[in-house]
């Protein structure tokens, strides 16, 4: 048994769902990412007894590529962060009709799919054709079933397309280049290249034009905003939820290891941009008027700090990025699912027009109050354990950094919370707004408890990305 | 050898079936007869040999780019059928063209003597004339025939010029023999610069920047089959033969000892460079979709003479890049001879809607474009990475960055298209479903993937 099992589980789920026809696509895919699911939790018990889950084949011979699929720590806790997402996000999707829907959910697992080789491949090539592959689901996702007026929408996705292409094109070139040195795509043959500090600032240059779009770090950020929003709620979820944290993961499994002299050489300045973008998403949020507009600002804040914590080349730093990037997902997955359900009623996401939500639907309020508290990292949280850490670990470089970085607690509590007033607390709104139905009260519910109960006890997942972390570090520092 | 009398047997045999009456069955007949070409030609696989005093030299090389020019043409022949409904008398003449439009293919790419080499510019060239102005009571199929003819016979001209230049210099239209004296350290000067004219009049056949400026016009007017013809496999064979024409008359060495190698590559860096640069660029403007395709195919052209600067190693991956692209350019046109059916131009207004109208085409020509493009999982990414790592290998860095950069550029007016495909509302609804194009687009769309998942089949036959 070995992990690409779940690959394997995705891409049927993919051709499955679009072949079962509309009517029964949504429940099919649900199927399909609930056994994913199941899969990976028996997969992790496998991995957790020490027994070996990896595949290694091969493909290409010349250029050498192989088809190799690794899962350690790291990698299983981002598979089942995706695994995890995926059947959540596609069951929040249930209140809403989708033309077409067999195409759409098809998608989606073809998706989850590529994200989830992104994250498991041990090739550089491999890893960089998954990369690839991701971006022409969401593509579509947005591009078709998105909202807003289309002129607008075609011209947001298409940036968003060519942006991202470009960044990734350039990783191409690096890892081409890499390979002319060591022979070989698989990550252990790249960690052993000794490469001059020249190469090595242009190679981090060029992974760094892939990821800081990906993730995005300021200044590439431009085409994040128009995206989240004109996206459906669906598309943003699997952007902001998971897509970009294919790019934070591949900081720490590619880019940092590889190109360690210039990590170190140049940290304070990727640090800063990480933190600037900590600052501006927090500013910028608190000027927006519509729901996702403002929740897709305050992302960017969030990964900034995740960013720069995977900068600091810490242990402290690595682990609170990683244990951010989850608990981030999770949060973020439900706030958007909070926006959609809003949307469901009101149809509207402009903050002015909202409001008076408490008094007609207490439990939903509840559930908001603790998406938006965990958000702003309120300890019990996960989010605070990420946050918290990252921020030790950036107050071990410079102080500095720290008290910037943690403006986004106060700056996100101020922004979120005043959010949470306009569009919750007031007098009653003249629409009426049915309380949570039982399919979205699940979904908010098993979000919330993940947020919780990783809160008050991490150690399952500490315990599973810290030894993985530690040979990247002893990568990082061998040079 | 055997691959050459038989295609232009089934030629001659196409021929007669006008006679004979027997119309109907001329493009299944055709297909079948290619597909026994086509297995005589595997079967000949890894066997050399040359034949009538070394005027045609089957090699690896030759018979490898022959089956894609085979594929290709069974391709082109089943779309015939569909096409020239409305012309039955003459689906026989312009099928029986096509077939020796392929013999002279083979031949330029299996020429053991520059004379072969320039029969077979001819005979390619003068079926293609032929063919762009087939629609012959269409002005702009006239003008694109006439323009064709008058740049085409004017770069023959230039190549039979050089070949004679070679002449005087070598003593010998043989290749071998050229070859052999190449190596001797005394050379005249009117061996590089005959060179230097063969080569520019192929340079005009690939429709390489600055040699380009037929193309467009010529794919504009031209029946779209012939267009679909020319950007795939005429270009195909004319990039083959140019490589075949640099590897086997030993260019690089001979230019090595005579201190011109340096010029030679500059030339080929800013030849392919213009390429891809210009064509990328002009096809951004493009509304007709088979002119945005005649450009396309024009940056595609500076892809593939990347290859010119490794010739000792590259021919694999020649033989990867054309297949995949050729192979995305035939699903494309078939779904555009789909489309464009009935309509009196080819604007991408067409294609509005072709999402909702028929998702399945919709789908193939997204997959082709992709392809085009360059995104994995199709073949046309791995022939990009192919072609880049060779040429960073060759230590070509400043090109390869050039060329990633046209990539990126050529995503614009791919999903021009994608975007009038998925986004508009539909126009008018197509009724019919032509079972030989779906099949043409089903197959070589498949095949596209099928080498994307496999690339080892291609890529190590020439190694």
């Amino acid at each position: 048994m070995n992990v690409s099992l779940i690959l394997i589980i995705l891409l049927i789920g993919a051709f499955a769902t679009y072949f079962v026809g509309d009517k029964l696509a949504s429940k099919v895919a649900l199927f399909f990412s609930l056994a994913a699911l199941g899969c990976s939790l028996v997969l992790l018990s496998h991995f957790n007894a020490g027994e070996n889950i990896s595949l290694v084949n091969a493909w290409i011979t010349q250029p050498k590529i192989s088809f190799v699929l690794n899962a350690d720590g790291l990698a299983m806790a981002m598979l089942l962060l995706t695994v995890a997402l995926t059947p959540v996000i596609i069951f929040s999707s249930f209140g809403n009709e989708y033309k077409n829907a067999k195409g759409f959910y098809a998608l989606i697992l073809f998706m989850a799919f590529a994200m989830t080789g992104t994250f498991l491949a041990a090739d550089g090539l491999l890893y960089y054709i998954f990369w690839e592959l991701a971006l022409i689901p969401i593509y579509f996702i947005a591009l078709i079933w998105g909202n807003g007026d289309a002129e607008e929408r075609r011209k947001a996705v298409v940036k968003f397309f060519i942006y991202t292409l470009a960044g990734s094109l350039f990783m191409l070139v690096a890892f081409i280049y890499l390979y002319q040195k060591a022979g070989s795509f698989l990550i252990e043959d790249l960690y052993k290249l000794n490469l001059s500090a020249t190469e090595q600032l242009w190679i981090f240059l060029a992974f760094f034009l892939a990821y800081a779009i990906k993730i995005p770090i300021i200044p590439f950020h431009t085409w994040q905003a128009s995206v989240y929003q004109k996206a459906p709620t669906v598309g943003t979820m699997l952007l902001s939820g998971i897509m970009l944290k294919m790019g934070l993961y591949s900081v720490i499994r590619w880019q940092l290891p590889i190109a360690s002299l210039a990590a170190k050489e140049y940290m304070n300045i990727f640090i800063a941009l990480g933190i600037a973008g900590v600052i501006y998403g927090s500013i910028v949020a608190l000027r927006q008027k519509d729901l996702k507009k403002l929740l897709a600002y305050s992302s960017l804040a969030h990964v900034g700090l995740i960013a720069a914590g995977t900068y600091t080349l810490t242990i402290d730093g690595l682990r609170g990025a990683v244990l951010q990037m989850i608990a981030h997902g999770f949060v973020v997955v439900g706030l958007f699912y909070a926006a959609e359900i809003i949307f469901r009623r009101f149809e509207t996401r402009e903050i002015s027009e909202l409001g008076g939500i408490r008094i007609q639907s207490p439990k939903f309020t509840s559930m908001f109050l603790i998406l938006v508290l965990a958000s702003v990292a309120l300890p019990s949280t996960f989010n605070f354990v990420g946050e918290f850490t990252v921020l030790y670990s950036l107050s071990q470089i410079n102080i500095w950094f720290a008290i910037l970085g943690g403006t986004t607690i106060i700056l996100g509590a101020y922004y979120m919370l005043k959010m949470f007033q306009n569009v919750m607390l007031g007098d009653a709104n003249s629409k009426t707004f049915a309380d949570v139905s039982v399919n979205e009260g699940i979904s908010l519910v098993a979000i919330i408890a993940v947020l919780i109960f990783f809160g008050f006890y991490p150690k399952p997942i500490t315990d599973l990305i810290t030894p993985s972390l530690e040979t990247i570090l002893n990568v990082i520092n061998k040079n | 050898m055997n691959t050459l009398i038989a295609i232009t047997g089934l030629g001659i045999f196409c021929l007669l079936f006008e006679i004979l009456n027997l119309r109907k069955a001329i493009v299944p007949f055709t297909i079948v007869g290619l597909l026994g070409v086509l297995a005589l030609n595997f079967y000949e696989f890894g066997s050399t040999g040359s034949y009538y005093n070394n005027m045609i030299e089957v090699s690896k090389f030759s018979t490898a780019f022959s089956s894609l020019f085979i594929v290709l043409t069974i391709f082109l022949i089943a779309l015939s059928h569909n096409f020239y409904e409305n012309h039955q008398t003459k689906i026989s003449d312009f099928i029986a063209i096509k077939i020796f439009l392929l013999a002279g293919g083979v031949a330029m790419v299996s020429f053991g003597n520059l004379a072969m080499f320039f029969l077979g510019i001819e005979i390619l060239s003068i079926a293609l004339y032929i063919l762009a102005a087939s629609d012959r009571l269409n002005l702009k199929s006239n003008e694109a025939g006439m323009k064709y003819f008058l740049m085409g016979s004017f770069a023959s001209g230039i190549i039979l010029f050089g070949i004679c230049l070679i002449y005087g210099a070598m003593g010998s239209f043989d290749v071998v023999e050229i070859h052999e004296s190449s190596l001797s350290a005394e050379l005249p000067i009117w061996f590089p610069i005959g060179m230097v004219l063969v080569v520019i009049g192929m340079l005009f056949k690939v429709a390489a920047v600055p040699f380009h400026f037929w193309a467009p016009d010529v794919y504009e007017g031209s029946p779209a089959l012939t267009t679909a013809l020319m950007s795939t496999l005429a270009k195909v064979i004319a990039i083959a033969t140019l490589y075949k024409l640099v590897s086997a008359l030993n260019l690089i060495p001979s230019l090595e000892n005579q201190d011109l190698l340096g010029t030679f590559e500059i030339i080929v860096v800013i030849v392919s460079m213009a390429s891809m640069t210009v064509g990328n660029i002009m096809a951004l403007r493009q509304v007709n979709v088979k002119r945005m395709l005649a450009f396309s195919g024009i940056s595609h052209a500076g892809f593939m003479l990347m290859t010119l600067l490794s010739v000792a190693t590259s021919a694999g991956v020649l033989l990867y890049y054309t297949a995949a692209y050729a192979l995305a350019g035939i699903a494309a046109f078939s779904v555009i001879l789909y489309v464009c059916k009935n309509q009196d131009n080819e604007d991408v207004t067409n294609f509005h809607g072709l999402g909702k109208t028929n998702p399945l085409l919709a789908a193939i020509l997204t997959g082709s474009l992709l392809s085009m493009a360059g995104i994995p999982i199709f073949s046309g990414f791995f022939a990009k990475l192919f072609l880049f790592n060779q040429t960073i290998q060759g230590g070509y860095i400043a090109l390869v960055i050039v060329a990633v950069i046209n990539s990126i550029i050529s995503v614009g007016y791919y999903f021009k298209l994608i975007l009038a495909m998925y986004s508009k509302e539909p126009n008018e609804a197509r009724t019919g479903k032509p079972f030989l194009i779906y099949a043409v687009a089903i197959v070589s769309i498949l095949l596209n993937i099928a080498l994307g998942l496999f690339p080892s089949l291609v890529l190590d036959l020439l190694q």
